[in-house]
């Protein structure tokens, strides 16, 4: 068999590529297969995200929740919509609202029916914040430049920082 | 400089990690594997994207303390991806141990500090990869109801040792609001050379995808589709309990190889002798070819693989045919040979290797 593209030397590289649900053969030899490098890839559906971000967003003007920023690890709903991930569990609580919706979209529900889940009992008391713990959040407070949030942390060591002494 | 060489002790891992290619299971010429994973996240951490070194550092000492009370993985093999060689990383997302984002081959995204990974016989458990933890279980054939039962055994044990991260309305929440809820992808690995070669393979995708169903690579998202192997798992974790998305993997798996096995019928009734012909080929090309590219040898495998199940070659298992698809790869073959081996030499050694094990595992073909 020729190679589709060169239609000189023979055929090496048998691809089946999937797009849109249509189905094409390709036949190519192996410099015709290497010179095209993208096309010896086929696609995979896109990751959903992108497209539901954005229309999420363009539905829901910016409202408190999209400037505020998670206390905990300080991610904004703009630091969401850029990675696609949410910095930590507490960001569900601080973009309930949005998510929600985003869920909803996402998954036609937003409304866990699986296994239930119970933390041990030995973690259920919030542990209090270690200075180690406190320092890294302060960092990436900084760097994300969350001030108030940075301040309040800053704070709380200093408190700590006296305690312990 | 001197490229590094493979180090990894593949000894040390149970079964070689390599069970699941061992073609025991239900319908295994046709579903190769069946694999149930569970993303969960540890509370009182950034999740592992926006963690700092030490955070991830501390999580794993933190996991690893917890394994005394998970006895699924008591006896496991803990894996530092962060302390491995490119290569043996590569090793391990080849024989589906570990993800391509944990063992950090792309580039753009190098392994992270506190990346690794417990291996153990019935379960393995991802530390550090987009989510804290993901758990799972990887069978061979078309095991949906055995590969969730280790992996909810696992999520209860450490369940109980480890506080994880759990929302009344959303479920256990991820990095990423795809995985949210049950945090369970129920995914079945399948060859369907039938409905590709019938042309018949876009309309069985579009019906899987109206059904809740997704389908991806070889190695998952972001993965080509080569040698007519797809994933198939479900789209969504949120709204339908792990019951009914497993029992909606099991229906549609099993009509998609009805359809894959009507395929089948059809090719052989309407283009027998095209069809014997071209399989040959394939099989006199793996035989006798001094090198193959990986491409080339998947879809000379997938060739192989529909001969063997059409019985128009005889005296090769399914075992070996699973073998050769994934002890073919570069890092596999690297190993092989104890040294990095460039993509030149890794074609010519892939052909050698196919060539020796069609000599010595499949003797009595005709």
């Amino acid at each position: 068999m020729l190679c589709d593209s060169c239609k000189e030397r023979d055929a090496v590289v048998h691809l089946t590529r999937i797009v849109d649900n249509a189905v094409t053969q390709l036949h190519l030899c192996e410099k015709c297969a290497a010179a095209k490098g993208v096309e010896t890839t086929l696609s995979v559906p896109q990751h959903p995200l992108g497209d539901i971000l954005q229309a999420v967003q363009q539905q829901a003007p910016s409202t408190s929740e999209d400037a505020a920023a998670c206390a905990f690890c300080g991610a904004t709903a703009r630091d969401f919509r850029a990675s696609g991930r949410l910095g930590c569990a507490h960001c569900y609580d601080a973009m309930e609202h949005s998510l929600r919706e985003l869920l909803r979209r996402l998954h036609g529900s937003s409304r866990h029916v699986g296994q239930r889940y119970d933390a041990p009992v030995t973690h259920v008391l919030e542990k209090p914040d270690s200075l180690h713990d406190l320092r890294d959040r302060l960092r990436r407070a900084v760097e994300a430049e969350q001030f108030e949030l940075a301040a309040s942390l800053r704070d709380r060591i200093r408190q700590l920082e006296t305690e312990t002494v | 400089m001197t490229s590094p060489r493979p180090e990894l002790d593949l000894s040390l891992l149970p079964d070689g990690g390599v069970q699941w290619l061992d073609a025991s299971g239900p319908n295994s010429d046709v579903v190769i594997s069946t694999r149930m994973r569970l993303a969960r996240n540890v509370s009182g951490y950034a999740f592992t994207g926006r963690a700092r070194d030490g955070e991830r550092l501390r999580l794993l000492a933190q996991v690893r303390d917890a394994l005394g009370g998970v006895p699924t993985l008591r006896s496991s093999v803990l894996v530092r991806l962060d302390e491995l060689e490119a290569v043996d990383r590569q090793l391990l997302h080849e024989r589906h141990l570990v993800s391509k984002e944990l063992a950090g081959l792309d580039p753009q995204h190098p392994v992270r500090s506190g990346a690794a990974a417990f291996l153990g016989e019935q379960a393995g458990l991802l530390v550090n990869e987009e989510d804290h933890l993901r758990l799972q279980a990887l069978r061979s054939g078309f095991a949906v109801a055995e590969a969730f039962g280790a992996v909810t055994r696992l999520d209860r044990e450490l369940g109980a040792q480890l506080p994880y991260a759990y929302h009344r309305e959303f479920g256990f929440l991820t990095a990423c609001p795809t995985n949210t809820g049950t945090g369970l992808r129920a995914s079945v690995l399948i060859h369907l050379p039938g409905l590709v070669l019938t042309k018949e393979i876009g309309k069985v995708l579009a019906g899987l995808q109206q059904m809740g169903l997704t389908y991806r690579g070889l190695y998952g998202e972001g993965s080509e589709v080569v040698g007519n192997f797809f994933q198939l798992s479900n789209q969504t974790t949120l709204g339908r309990s792990e019951e009914e998305l497993q029992d909606l993997l099991v229906r549609v798996v099993r009509h998609v190889i009805e359809r894959e096995e009507e395929a089948r019928r059809v090719l052989v009734r309407d283009a027998g002798y095209i069809i014997e012909d071209k399989l040959w080929r394939a099989y006199g090309t793996l035989r006798y070819a001094r090198s193959l590219t990986f491409d080339e040898a998947m879809n000379y495998l997938s060739g192989v693989r529909l001969a063997v199940g059409l019985k128009l070659i005889t005296g090769l298992s399914v075992y070996t045919l699973n073998k050769l698809l994934i002890f073919a790869q570069t890092a596999h073959l690297s190993h092989g040979e104890g040294r990095v081996l460039t993509d030149g030499e890794a074609n010519l050694a892939r052909a050698r290797y196919v060539r020796q094990v069609l000599v010595s595992e499949g003797g009595g073909v005709e």
